[in-house]
């Protein structure tokens, strides 16, 4: 017999599905599935300290990262260029980062090509990713 | 639609200031230079590494130049999706200026190289500029305070030091 009760509790866990489904894509992603995901393309853990260096060094030309994120990037900063805030780049100080696999994709090519005029290898992405990640 | 860019707020002294605030304000409102409407694209893409300036400070050739080059946008790589491309430069060319003084391409399609900037700034010292505080005359928002609401009014300027 589908009673009223029986009926609610149907009700309350489809509820709870969808809204599992729906919040998912903003969801997944966590700093730490971001490194992992950078870190299964490269074949090798990051390195926090190798990425502290290649964040702050410039790589032939005018920009390093830090340039414009800061460094360390706990603290809100300026583009290099046009003096726009950008907000701290570093998870602990800023929850909103490395959550969005698709902005953290988009941000790493237009950035690299900046900073090193190429995309940035897997490894190269791991080592910032483990640095700033080991910003506390 | 015509938007009549920087029109002069009118300057009144003592018992009239009261009065002329008064009928100033919704002028200023209906004065104000971003469109009701903005992309949430433009908000996103194009104002995360600089200001979201009001179409109507570009005329139409500069803005379609400038999306049409986004991989060479002043020296970094701007490049957005196909079909976010396509809905910046609608908005963009919908609200482009068409304004008399916004009429002239400038030099490099740069908003800071018009002739009417460079007028409304004269009076503006060289050293003003080159404060560490003030940095790029690009962040129309560093002095005036309410650039972001597409508000230009002289009364919301401040100088950092």
């Amino acid at each position: 017999m589908l009673n009223f009760r029986k009926f609610r509790r149907m009700a309350v866990e489809t509820g709870i599905g969808l809204a599992l489904i729906g919040g998912l894509p903003a969801m997944t992603a966590t700093p730490q599935t971001e490194l992992l995901r950078w870190q299964q393309a490269a074949g090798q853990t990051g390195d926090a300290a190798k990425g502290q260096v290649f964040f702050g060094q410039r790589h032939g030309g005018e920009w390093s990262c830090a340039s414009c994120h800061g460094q360390p990037p706990t603290r809100d900063s300026q583009h290099a260029s046009t003096g726009k805030k950008i907000a701290a780049l570093a998870p602990a100080f800023n929850a909103e980062r490395l959550t969005d696999s698709a902005k953290v994709d988009k941000w790493f090519k237009r950035n690299c090509k900046d900073v090193l005029s190429r995309e940035c290898t897997a490894i190269e992405k791991a080592d910032v990713l483990a640095y700033l990640i080991g910003l506390k | 639609m015509k938007r009549h860019l920087f029109s002069k707020s009118a300057s009144f002294h003592g018992l009239f200031c009261a009065v002329v605030w008064a009928v100033s304000v919704p002028a200023v409102a209906d004065g104000r230079l971003m469109p009701t409407q903005v992309p949430t694209v433009y908000k996103q893409e194009c104002a995360a590494c600089h200001m979201a300036y009001p179409p109507g400070m570009l005329p139409a050739p500069s803005w379609r130049r400038i999306m049409t080059g986004l991989d060479r946008h002043y020296g970094t790589d701007a490049s957005l999706e196909p079909a976010q491309v396509q809905q910046v430069s609608a908005w963009l060319l919908a609200n482009a200026g068409t304004y008399k003084r916004v009429r002239e391409e400038p030099p490099e399609d740069r908003i800071t190289r018009s002739a009417w900037f460079a007028r409304k700034h004269r009076e503006v010292d060289p050293a003003v500029w080159k404060r560490v505080s003030i940095k790029s005359a690009a962040q129309c928002s560093t002095c005036h305070t309410q650039a972001e609401q597409g508000n230009f009014d002289e009364h919301q300027v401040r100088i950092p030091r």
